[in-house]
């Protein structure tokens, strides 16, 4: 089961004539729930978004499931991106579409399966992220804050994805919403079998969440384990990130 | 490695039952292989199948298990073997409430008059709209007259560089292609009848009058009023407006009212300058075509073509600068949080706006029609 699921060698990214990332190297194993922590602005969100293709390193290579996300081939390229799904930061759900759509999309893309399915599928999806059918017509605009994390949610978890990537998952979001996200992220990863990697700020939902924890700082990932080996790490980000009201409490 | 799906029918020796066997990975990726096949095997199967196995079942997704749990319909059958996780999805499914379609019910037969009353509320609406917006800004006139330190006069004057002076080079290019095309073609006609210098006549009062005014509006609307509506349109999905309200800002007092005014100054000047350039474009291809010497074209003009012709002209520009400010701007403020309100409220706008100043136009030369013109 050590088979990676996320595997970066040597990631350099310079981005307005300043390195990002020097050296970067990171290797998420299938199953695990990884944290991706580090200060503002030092590339948390810019590595996300290379692990997607949607940036390109200017030196190294990312692979996910042991294959790199450039592929010449277009068929081959969709079909990787279609093993993973992405909850942006700010939901990014199509404006344009209801609820309903916004899930029904991607499945529609796939040209495989009936409307009736289709239509099935999506119920599953918005009772899987807690949400009634009565929601399913409402527009984006129309959502709280929550709600559009929810939607983005199950918009990712669209064509069953192995890989699920959020950006500040519950960012914007009340401690108790959050607490509640949190738990419905837990819950999935534990009935689908899940790999999970979030960015996150927030201490309290890295210690619910999180089996292991990647620091990014110095331009590279200056530690990877588990919550209690990063804790007791001796390093002026480390102890600053976890010091304020640090709940030493692992995930399990 | 998973093994794609598979749906295999076994015939239980003695007891004369059908067993179903469900084995391979049930999952999105391992169906797309050969959907349509699987589809209508596990059809066949359901409806002949007495009890179900799915031992050898290696991956189950969402896909696979409404797919099974449809063609069951909707409840687990009575025998069945499978191991817990398996188990966990279908009562998973059943929580859910995952059944069949409710039928929607059945369209009144008064649907169509429903729609019908439905657009012309909505046209009304838009009436209303419209009145609360001009009402809107007679107050906040009202209000600056009291109040000159409140004039925005940056945003006016901002506003009149970017619809105004900006809109120069391509109405100078299109007026003074229509004047020569206008002119080519009256003086084919013209020479005909020998008629040649009324040239200056028909240019003149073609131009000055009706083609000027009309075109700059045809331009402006298509430029500024649309960049006038999404500008609206994405401050409205930002909350920018929200937050200008917030601050005790009036939106219409700082957003609508520079642009009308914008519009309404910069309109009549373009109406004049792109008269010219077009007056000026005729004028070169009545020399070409019809030897017709320059000095002999400006200095009949005054004559032929009564001032009162380019008041006639300016005052066009106005009215069709404050129609097509209104409109985009009225559009702009109706534009909803998502990218299909405002793509089609930038549409409307340009339309809306064209066909608004065509018939304010056509108003006009009926309100004008004994004046100006020389018999």
């Amino acid at each position: 089961m050590s088979e990676s699921v996320v595997r970066v060698r040597d990631l350099h990214t310079r981005l307005g004539g300043a390195w990002i990332h020097r050296g970067l190297d990171l290797d998420i194993a299938r199953g695990e729930v990884v944290a991706l922590v580090g200060g503002s602005g030092s590339g948390k969100t810019t590595l996300l978004r290379e692990l997607i293709g949607l940036g390109t390193a200017s030196r190294g290579s990312v692979e996910l499931f042991g294959q790199p996300l450039a592929s010449p081939d277009p068929i081959a390229a969709r079909a990787l991106r279609r093993r993973f799904g992405v909850l942006f930061q700010h939901g990014a759900l199509f404006s344009a579409f209801s609820v309903y759509d916004n899930i029904a999309f991607p499945m529609r893309e796939l040209q495989l399966l009936d409307e009736d399915l289709i239509r099935e599928l999506v119920l599953l999806k918005l009772a899987m992220v807690e949400l009634q059918p009565r929601h399913a017509p409402l527009m984006p605009a129309e959502l709280s804050g929550g709600m559009v994390k929810r939607v983005a949610l199950a918009r990712a978890l669209a064509l069953e994805p192995e890989l699920l990537l959020l950006d500040e998952p519950t960012a914007g979001l009340d401690p108790d919403r959050s607490a509640a996200f949190v738990h419905l992220v837990k819950l999935l990863h534990e009935q689908l079998g899940l790999t999970v990697v979030f960015v996150t700020h927030d201490l309290d939902t890295l210690a619910a969440l999180a089996t292991r924890v990647a620091v990014l700082a110095e331009k590279r990932i200056l530690a990877h384990g588990s919550l209690d080996e990063i804790v007791t790490m001796d390093h002026p980000f480390i102890r600053n990130f976890f010091a304020p009201g640090m709940r030493v409490r692992g995930p399990h | 490695m998973l093994v794609s799906a598979s749906i295999q029918m076994l015939n239980v020796p003695g007891e004369g039952e059908a067993l179903a066997k469900v084995a391979g990975a049930w999952t999105l990726a391992g169906l797309s292989a050969d959907m349509p096949r699987l589809l209508a095997e596990l059809r066949s199967a359901a409806a002949s199948a007495s009890a179900w196995n799915l031992d050898d079942l290696q991956a189950l997704d969402s896909v696979g298990a409404i797919m099974l749990w449809r063609a069951w319909g909707y409840h687990l059958p009575a025998q069945i073997s499978m191991d817990g996780a398996t188990r966990a999805w279908f009562e998973r499914l059943e929580r859910y409430g995952v059944g069949p379609r409710a039928v929607p019910p059945p369209e009144s037969p008064l649907a169509p008059l429903m729609r019908l009353g439905g657009r012309v509320l909505a046209f009304g609406r838009q009436l209303v709209d419209v009145a609360w917006l001009l009402g809107q800004l007679a107050l906040d006139v009202l209000h600056l007259a009291r109040h000159p330190s409140d004039i925005p006069f940056a945003e006016t004057s901002a506003n009149v560089y970017k619809a105004g002076v900006q809109a120069m080079p391509v109405t100078a290019l299109v007026g003074f292609l229509i004047g020569v095309v206008l002119s080519y073609l009256s003086a084919l006609q013209l020479s005909n009848f020998g008629a040649d210098q009324y040239i200056v006549n028909i240019l003149g009062i073609g131009i000055v009058r009706e083609l000027g005014p009309l075109l700059v509006a045809v331009l402006v609307a298509g430029r500024s009023g649309s960049a006038m509506t999404a500008q609206l349109g994405v401050m409205r999905v930002t909350e920018e407006i929200d937050a200008l309200a917030a601050m005790g800002i009036s939106r219409t007092l700082r957003l609508v009212l520079p642009k009308v005014a914008a519009l309404v100054l910069a309109m009549p000047l373009l109406v004049v300058w792109t008269s010219t350039v077009a007056l000026f474009g005729g004028m070169l291809a009545a020399q070409v075509q019809l030897d017709l010497d320059m000095g002999f074209f400006v200095a009949t003009l005054p004559r032929v073509v009564p001032s009162v012709n380019l008041y006639i002209g300016a005052v066009k520009g106005v009215v069709f600068g404050l129609i097509i400010a209104l409109t985009a701007c009225h559009f702009g403020l109706r534009v909803r949080p998502n990218t299909e309100s405002l793509a089609a409220n930038t549409t409307t706008s340009v339309v809306a706006a064209i066909t608004l100043v065509i018939f304010a136009d056509s108003l006009i030369a009926i309100a004008t029609r004994g004046v100006g013109i020389l018999r």
